[in-house]
């Protein structure tokens, strides 16, 4: 089971969060939409990272404080290596 | 009290003032207090306690511990009976009841047996290759090989017993109460730190327990064990958890752990039976110890064959010998201590087998001044007996090990042990995805690096350092430095030390001891006693391409019985190895997954069972339905009335008149599952805009709207009524199960999208209840229980609310309609529920209100054409699919689910509609989720064009009436369709879904 500090209350246990997906996909802008093809919204609806190593995601807090945050996870060792919180950048890490 | 054949006079940790009786498979035998089952049981001469698993060969004892892959035990009676249980793990008590599995009609004679003889047509890959033909063969033989080729059973009836789940922390999780663990333990507890110690054995000491002449500071181990205890005892950072198997090493240096509570103690034990914890360590030292291997020779299977250091253990720690007269056979120094032990006993020590020339060590000169005969370079080539073993024959070995000469000495015996070196117990390490590597040196897999986010240390012979005090040393220096770790620096004491470990000679790896006539054609070799895996299945795998290590394991089953491979994998691989003419470590090796022993389902359900499974939900006036003799239906987890049955009703009559009064006069239901979300900010009204579909920032306060909820990829996720409190707050309203999905979506859209809106969302489901008066009588009701405000049309009307005082109680009523009638959804703090309910109740006698429950309620609406989210709706439905094309916001620049509803798929006209289905019999009620076709045929396949969503006896249009989603459905009103189900095909015509004759809308 994962140890995930929420960045709002501290580590907690995995079983207190509930996972998002993928983070830092941005929602297109009006604009944007009203000129993207069908195959480039289903791409922003459907289309996944699917990584081995690092890979940046959304969990929320939701039998705790409830707020929404990112973390930067090893598929593969299931090693947290960073939690941030909403609206930060995604930070540069050496890939594993 | 029966006499105990094998049992020595003297010694042992068994109390021989306190005898203990036992039955096993019917049969009463004493042992005594401190025994294991397995102990007793050979005390008593028991060797044949079970068949084995494909050939069901009889078979004895192996070992002393949790990798024992022959004695399964069924353990205890009835609903407590678990099968597969290892009899050196069962703890004896009295009146404990126990039977061997995998045999019939009985142990002795069993008919399975058969399969022995027949076993050249059972080789590996027998399933895959015998029963394929004919084509639907498996079937058949499916059921017969499953009874064949069994383990225990389990029982049928509801687990009596209850089960406890803890969580703890600590600086330092030691895993094993040996002399490793033991050092480690008291070394971080003495420094202060935070410590757990974990053993699966129901007393600390580990192979000490086993020792018949080893001193450590001084004293004799078993006195240095019990001080050892005594200290972690009473240090009070130190949880010290015998009977408890850490039996998985999760993420994050989580420990899974099951402490057996009340098994040794039996069903008349009082409290839980097991408990589950939960271990988060910063450090974890694991001093889980070493597994002996067994030596492959042929029928090392026979009862009476077993592993040399597990009769160490029997004679030294229980007094029990495995029988009278051993031979034992060796390729390493170690099991000269056995021979040394059991003479010590008693027990006459035949000879040892030594596979190496000229073993000089320390332990083989001891065995040879003490004159037990050493037959070197030679190995056993035969074991004769079936049921107990008789005789050995003795063969010198050829130079290159391979094959063997000269003439077989006979030995007659009843034992053989074998000892084919040791392999450090790396499943937890193994756990947690780190490697294991081969040492040449103990010619063993050792623990690899650790994984990152992991924090835990090998010590002792769980990491192939098998001296005493090299287990001593290191587990005192990593509990020292763990401790210090965290802040614990003052270690106090030196590590334990021990006398000298005796010089020893290197082991000889021979994976295969061969016999004088080809592997395959004579006896069989095993190498996975559990799953009956011998050298010949794994020579044929490698004949037949199977050499991956993961291919091996499964075409032979080797390694995956339920003792995973504890005593088999190395042996497996390193003969592969050999075929293939590669290095063991080129093989590979497996990896090890929880559980470490089997763990009872039991424990993971713990309190979460029955009423506890999953919360439930009541209304504030839940007592008066169940008072009122209505049966529930589950919501979610909310419990809601179903109906309200009056004598003689059944359902239908009941719904039928619960139905048809509130359309006639007037009903009340309670609505008080609603889903609530109270919203309130500047930014409320953009929010709003931006979830559903249709527009809000012109809604004017006091008046209520309904929407649809989107996904981004267009499709229906809820609906509601929202109303407008005032210019910054709304109350939105939820379907029954979405609202904690509505919560949420609103949430993450907020936080991790538009941060930067001011809004804000309080779940206020249970600050509300509601109860829905509906029919053409209802304002009438209410107006003998209102007198603040004006109920008329014009003062009050459809779609708005108003705040005012019912039955003396401040309220909020919503004057929206989920049945087309006239109707006043009232709102009022919870704990006035029963109050102004009883109110109504006795303000509507005069109209002969009814109350309704959720049948009714999906009747009515129903019958007016309103739509059920997640009944009319699958996660595929746009709310134009279902005739909502008016409520999307063309004037709106944006909502989540916009650009979907303009995909080329969205937009198509033919697309599945929601449409109304009138059976040609008006009596026939159709069944939902049966599936709509055009044409229908003999038998399927047919073409199938939708289904039905809906379906119910409607008493008001007299008729059944439906609603089915259906391609193309709104372009063929009034065609003729067919549903075929239940060997019968229903005809019904397309309509409109509302199904009066007033087709009022909705409102009312």
């Amino acid at each position: 089971m994962l140890l995930i500090s929420c960045p709002y209350c501290g580590p907690r246990d995995e079983h207190e969060f509930s996972y998002g997906h993928e983070a830092h996909i941005a929602r297109p802008t009006l604009e944007q939409q009203n000129t993207m093809t069908d195959a480039e919204w289903a791409d922003y609806l459907f289309m996944r990272k699917n990584p081995k190593g690092v890979h940046f995601e959304r969990w929320v807090h939701a039998r705790g404080c409830r707020q929404w945050f990112n973390v930067a996870r090893h598929t593969v060792t299931h090693e947290i290596i960073k939690v941030y919180k909403m609206g930060e950048p995604a930070p540069k890490l050496e890939q594993k | 009290m029966s006499a105990q054949k094998n049992r020595v006079a003297t010694g042992g940790r068994i109390d021989r003032s306190k005898p203990v009786r036992f039955t096993f498979d019917g049969k009463t035998y004493y042992g005594y207090q401190g025994d294991s089952l397995a102990s007793a049981l050979l005390a008593n001469g028991v060797t044949l306690v079970g068949r084995s698993f494909k050939y069901h060969r009889p078979r004895g004892i192996i070992s002393a511990g949790a990798e024992e892959p022959n004695a399964l035990m069924e353990v205890g009676t009835g609903a407590r009976r678990e099968p597969n249980t290892r009899a050196p793990q069962i703890e004896l008590y009295d009146g404990l009841v126990t039977a061997s599995q995998n045999r019939w009609p009985s142990l002795d004679f069993d008919l399975g047996a058969v399969n022995s003889a027949v076993s050249r047509f059972l080789p590996s890959g027998f399933y895959y290759k015998t029963f394929k033909w004919p084509k639907d063969g498996w079937m058949f033989y499916e059921k017969f090989i499953r009874r064949m080729a069994g383990l225990g059973t389990g029982p049928t009836e509801t687990d009596p017993d209850r089960y406890d789940k803890l969580y703890a922390h600590c600086d330092v999780m030691v895993v094993g109460g040996g002399p490793a663990g033991l050092a480690a333990a008291l070394a971080a507890g003495r420094a202060g730190a935070r410590v757990v110690l974990v053993d699966e054995q129901s007393e600390l000491g580990g192979a000490l327990l086993s020792e018949r002449d080893r001193t450590i500071d001084g004293k004799p181990a078993a006195e240095w064990v019990a001080a050892a205890s005594a200290e972690l005892g009473n240090m009070p950072e130190v949880r010290v958890l015998t009977r408890t198997t850490a039996f998985a090493y999760l993420d994050a240096n989580m420990l899974s752990c099951v402490e057996r509570l009340t098994d040794h103690i039996g069903p008349n034990a009082t409290g839980p039976r097991q408990r589950l914890w939960r271990i988060r360590a910063k450090k974890v030292i694991l001093a889980t110890g070493s597994i002996e291997r067994p030596l492959v020779y042929s029928d090392n299977d026979r009862p009476g064959c077993m592993l040399a250091s597990a009769a160490r253990t029997y004679v030294n720690r229980y007094g029990a010998t495995p029988g009278q007269r051993v031979v034992i056979m060796t390729n390493n120094d170690t099991a000269y201590q056995t021979a040394l032990d059991l003479t010590a006993a008693g027990v006459s020590v035949a000879a040892v087998v030594d596979l190496r020339a000229n073993p000089t060590g320390a332990l083989p000169q001891a065995a040879r001044a003490k004159g037990i005969e050493i037959i070197e370079n030679s190995a056993i080539t035969h074991v004769k007996g079936t049921k107990q073993v008789r005789e050995v024959d003795v063969q010198a070995l050829t130079s290159d090990g391979k094959g063997v000469t000269g003439s077989a000495r006979h030995l007659y015996c009843d034992t053989v042990l074998s000892s084919g070196g040791w392999q450090p117990t790396v499943h937890l390490h193994s756990q947690t995805r780190a490697k294991v590597v081969w040492d040449d040196g103990i010619q063993a897999f050792v623990p690899g690096p650790i994984m990152p986010g992991q924090n835990n240390r090998s010590v002792g012979s769980a990491r192939g350092a098998f001296g005493l005090n090299e287990a001593l040393n290191e587990g005192h220096n990593a509990g020292a430095e763990a401790a210090a770790k965290f802040g614990f620096s003052n270690v106090t004491g030196n590590a334990p030390s021990a006398e000298a470990e005796p010089d020893a000679q290197p082991l000889r790896s021979l994976w295969i001891v061969p016999s004088n006539v080809p592997v395959g054609q004579g006896g069989k070799h095993f190498v996975d006693y559990q799953n009956d895996v011998t050298a010949a299945d794994v020579m044929l795998a490698h004949r037949e391409g199977y050499v991956s290590v993961e291919h091996l394991k499964r075409y032979t089953t080797m390694g995956m019985a339920t003792d995973q491979g504890k005593t088999s994998n190395v042996n497996a691989l390193a003969i592969m190895a050999g075929l293939k003419n590669v290095s063991i470590p080129e093989v590979g090796t497996t990896t090890f997954r929880p559980p470490y022993t089997p763990v009872t389902f039991g424990v993971f359900a713990g309190s979460d069972k029955g009423d506890f499974l999953d919360p439930i939900r009541k209304t504030p006036i839940h007592q008066w339905h169940a008072e009122h003799g209505a049966p529930f239906e589950c919501v979610g987890q909310w419990h809601r009335a179903w109906y309200y049955p009056k004598p003689g009703e059944d359902m239908h009559a009941a719904v039928n008149r619960e139905v048809k009064a509130t359309r006639d006069s007037v009903g009340i239901v309670d609505a008080s599952t609603l889903g609530k979300i109270d919203i309130q900010g500047p930014d409320a009204a953009w929010f709003l805009n931006m979830v559903y579909t249709n527009a809000w920032t012109k809604l004017e306060p006091g008046k209520c709207r309904y929407g649809f909820m989107c996904g981004e990829d267009g499709m229906v996720f809820d609906d509601g009524v929202t109303s407008r409190i005032s210019e910054n707050h709304f109350h939105m309203t939820t379907t029954t199960g979405g609202a904690p999905r509505v919560m949420s979506w609103l949430e993450e859209w907020h936080q991790c999208e538009w941060p930067d809106k001011k809004v804000y969302f309080t779940s206020v489901t249970e600050q509300w209840a509601v109860f829905a008066l509906n029919g053409p009588n209802s304002r009438k009701v209410l107006e003998k229980v209102v007198s603040d405000i004006d109920l008329s049309e014009e003062a009050f009307p459809f779609m708005t609310w108003r705040d005012c005082t019912v039955a003396g109680v401040k309220a909020r009523i919503y004057r929206i309609s989920f049945t087309g009638e006239l109707s006043y959804e009232v709102n009022i703090p919870p704990s006035y529920a029963l109050h102004v309910w009883r109110a109504l109740m006795t303000a509507g006698e005069e109209f002969s209100i009814t109350p309704y429950g959720t049948e009714a309620l999906h009747v009515l609406r129903a019958e007016k054409g309103f739509v059920i989210v997640g009944q009319e709706t699958d996660g595929t439905m746009t709310p134009q699919d279902l005739g909502f094309e008016w409520i999307i916001g063309k004037a709106k620049p944006d909502f989540i689910g916009r650009r979907s509803h303009l995909r080329s798929d969205t937009k198509r006209p033919d697309r599945k509609h929601l449409v109304g289905l009138l059976t040609e019999n008006p009596n026939d009620v159709l069944a939902e989720g049966a599936q709509v076709v055009e044409h229908v045929k003999d038998k399927p396949p047919m073409t199938m064009i939708g289904h039905v969503t809906s379906s119910y006896w409607s008493p008001n249009a007299g008729r059944s009436i439906a609603m089915a989603v259906i391609k193309n459905g709104r372009n063929r009103m009034g065609q003729t369709v067919y549903l075929p189900y239940d060997g019968k095909v229903i005809a019904a015509k397309i309509s409109k879904p509302t199904f009066l004759e007033d087709g009022a809308p909705a409102n009312g």
